[in-house]
């Protein structure tokens, strides 16, 4: 091997170094660090005296984080469903051939360039009933119109579901449009021929052919999901009361504003096991079709 | 490469003198006075010290009651490089204390006799193992109410002076077509109006309750009467209260639209701001009950330990903040007492003057309590551990006898 190919073969490996590393400490090596602090007494500061699986313990009984538990268990499967539904839907309408698309699919689209801080806030005041939808209604002469979920404790968690709702079904839609434009034309004719009905053909051919697709979305949408913090704080502030706390903005209290850094690390570390258990599987497949 | 050292050479060079420069006669202070009066305030302090050759890097963190600058000092902290000086609450301030970083103000603290003239229950929070830590700017209490005059006229001018008497205020504010109580739902403002609904049913109730933290006073009857006066008040806010800010609802009385808010004093600072006077537009009082009593809420400076030199341009900011003239100039503005009980109130208005009579009333009669609501009677994570179950009760989550039960347990869990 000559000096020249093998600096070729160096080269890569130099470029590749320094953000392997970075991402090696502050990805991964934080990551084991806040696995440690959950097993440790760190109340302001990190300590580290060693309380095993105390914080774990206390934590799953305390009703606060049932309560953010059980809400993106609500948030996540309606958000999930939700935008997956839409998404499709939207996708196909927008497969049509219809003259407009070019300047449809970018509307539907917009929405995910606004950070979520942004979504939050215009939901916010959209939905408060004091300055927004019913407060309209209201002045244009419906005065029995009532919409207050925003300020109703059962019913404010659905209020984030719809703006994230909103957020993110573009995206999906645009997902599924790329899916479906790769649907082998072949294929449909011959189902034509046959006499297949469109709906017949998109029930059982073309849907189903989107498989890969539905994988990646609920993968893109569950992570969303759980790591959903912005949001929440914009529309809500994890009220009323805490009736809109999640798992992050319980991670985000506990280790930074009350002083219980330990309980906060293991809240952080449940939720990292939560997203392995979704990644892991679709990585694994994503793998072994790969190499067939 | 001769090139190269020189130029490293005067970059070391630059930055010794720097670092020399900055050591000497600078003071960077991380605070969260943010609001027009409160930075006009401050502005006092800056003046007074660059008097004294003492430049003022400033570092706010905007976000009320500081949980955000406490994030950002824990970050500045931990990485090693502590801001010269920290505004700072009960709590936290022991917090730090403990982890032994703090500088110590005994040089100045002796010579100039705080000792003498802070109140006992604040130097709890100043003092830890005897030696000073902290210097106190001003001394906000949170058992007060902000009545819309016109409103009260309307109602009768009558100062509500028990519990029965504020239901019957509330009843004739509803009457009067306005919203009774104006409120924010959020989990701290909640938590203020306990503090006086617990304090209005006794000071010794209040005490084993908040400061001893006896489960028998946390679980018992009279904490059950506190929530279900709790669920009374709830009854008397805006349907549109949840999430709104505390000076939102101060607006609200300042309009008319709302007849009363219980709020800490630097409520007054919007009514000021409005261009309102106390007596003739709205009236400043103690929540019914607790005339004679007072939790108290105090905003202190913190210095962390840094160089020899460092410290002395901290000794004098601490000993500008001791100065009568400035606690007068600052607390005139931001509307709190003066954390020194022989300043004049000369400067003060009505309700100013009010609150430093009363704030030496109570020192002197020992019933100067924390705050729990603002972290001056137990530690963060106990304090949040309350809020959790008061604010779930107010929201109507909770029934409260389950809230009684609720508050037992999660204090003994965060503790």
């Amino acid at each position: 091997m000559d000096t020249r190919s093998r600096i070729q073969d160096l080269i890569p490996k130099l470029v590749l170094g320094p953000s392997f590393l970075i991402v090696l400490i502050f990805v991964y090596g934080f990551i084991i660090y806040t696995g440690v602090l959950s097993f440790t007494d760190s109340k302001m500061l990190p300590s580290f005296g060693f309380v095993g699986l105390e914080n774990y313990r206390k934590l799953w009984a305390l009703p606060h984080w049932w309560r953010a538990i059980t809400n993106l268990g609500i948030f996540a499967s309606l958000y999930i469903i939700i935008c997956t539904v839409i998404g499709l839907g939207l996708a196909i309408l927008l497969d049509q051939k219809i003259r407009i698309e070019g300047f449809l699919r970018p509307i539907y689209l917009y929405p995910m360039a606004l950070s979520f801080i942004v979504t939050g806030v215009a939901w916010k005041w959209f939905l408060d009933p004091g300055i927004g939808l019913e407060n309209t209604m209201h002045q244009w002469g419906w005065t029995s119109f009532a919409f207050n979920w925003i300020k109703d404790s059962k019913m404010a968690i659905y209020t984030v579901v719809i703006a994230a709702v909103w957020q993110s079904s573009g995206f999906v839609m645009a997902m599924f449009l790329a899916g479906l434009r790769g649907v082998d034309n072949e294929i449909i004719k011959a189902a034509q021929i046959d006499g297949a009905s469109t709906a017949m053909i998109y029930r059982r051919i073309i849907i189903p052919l989107m498989r890969p697709v539905f994988l990646s979305a609920f993968v893109v949408l569950a992570h969303l999901a759980i790591k959903a913090y912005d949001l929440v704080i914009a529309l809500t502030g994890g009220g009323p009361g805490q009736a809109t706390e999640l798992p992050a903005t319980f991670m985000y209290s506990y280790t930074f504003t009350r002083n219980s850094m330990g309980i906060g690390a293991s809240s952080a570390i449940i939720m990292l096991i939560t997203i392995f258990a979704i990644i892991i599987p679709y990585l694994y497949s994503e793998v072994r079709g790969g190499s067939k | 490469m001769n090139k190269l050292m020189n130029t490293v050479a005067a970059a070391a060079m630059l930055l010794g003198t720097a670092t020399m420069a900055r050591a000497a006669e600078n003071v960077e202070v991380l605070h969260w006075w943010t609001s027009g009066g409160e930075a006009t305030a401050l502005e006092v302090l800056k003046k007074d010290l660059e008097k004294k050759g003492i430049t003022w890097s400033d570092m706010p963190v905007a976000g009320g009651g500081g949980t955000e600058a406490m994030t950002v000092l824990r970050a500045r902290v931990t990485g090693g490089n502590p801001p010269t000086a920290v505004q700072a609450l009960g709590f936290d301030i022991t917090d730090w204390a403990k982890q032994g970083v703090l500088a110590n103000l005994d040089d100045v603290a002796s010579k100039e006799k705080w000792a003498d003239v802070i109140p006992g229950a604040l130097q709890n929070f100043s003092k830890y193992d005897g030696h000073w830590i902290a210097a106190p700017v001003n001394v906000h209490s949170t058992n007060w109410m902000w009545i819309n005059k016109a409103a009260l006229d309307k109602a009768g001018g009558k100062e509500p002076k028990n519990w029965d008497e504020l239901i019957a205020l509330l009843d004739n504010f509803k009457k009067q077509g306005i919203t009774p109580i104006a409120h924010g739902g959020q989990p701290w403002q909640d938590a203020t109006i306990f503090d006086a609904v617990v304090l209005s049913l006794g000071n010794d109730f209040y005490k084993a309750a908040f400061i001893d933290l006896d489960p028998k006073a946390l679980g018992g009857a009279k904490m059950k009467e506190a929530f279900d006066r709790m669920t009374k008040l709830r009854s008397y806010v805006d349907s549109n209260f949840s999430g709104r800010d505390w000076n939102l609802a101060s607006t609200m009385v300042i309009e008319g639209k709302a007849g009363v808010q219980f709020m800490g004093d630097w409520a007054k600072g919007e009514f000021v701001k409005a261009k309102k006077e106390p007596g003739k537009d709205f009236v400043c009082m103690r929540f019914p009950g607790t005339q004679g009593s007072v939790t108290f809420n105090s905003d202190q400076f913190l210095f962390f330990k840094k160089s020899e030199a460092e410290h002395k341009s901290q000794l004098v900011m601490a000993s500008s903040i001791e100065s009568p003239t400035f606690q007068s100039a600052f607390n005139v503005v931001k509307g709190s007492a003066p954390a020194r009980t022989d300043v004049s109130d000369a400067a003060f208005d009505a309700c100013g003057k009010k609150a430093i009579k009363d704030l030496a009333e109570a020192n002197k009669a020992g019933t100067l309590y924390g705050s729990m609501a603002h972290g001056y009677a137990v530690p963060a994570a106990i304090k949040n551990a309350i809020y959790d179950v008061v604010t779930r009760e107010f929201n109507g989550e909770l029934t409260s006898d389950a809230a009684v039960k609720e508050l037992v347990s999660a204090v003994d869990a965060a503790k």
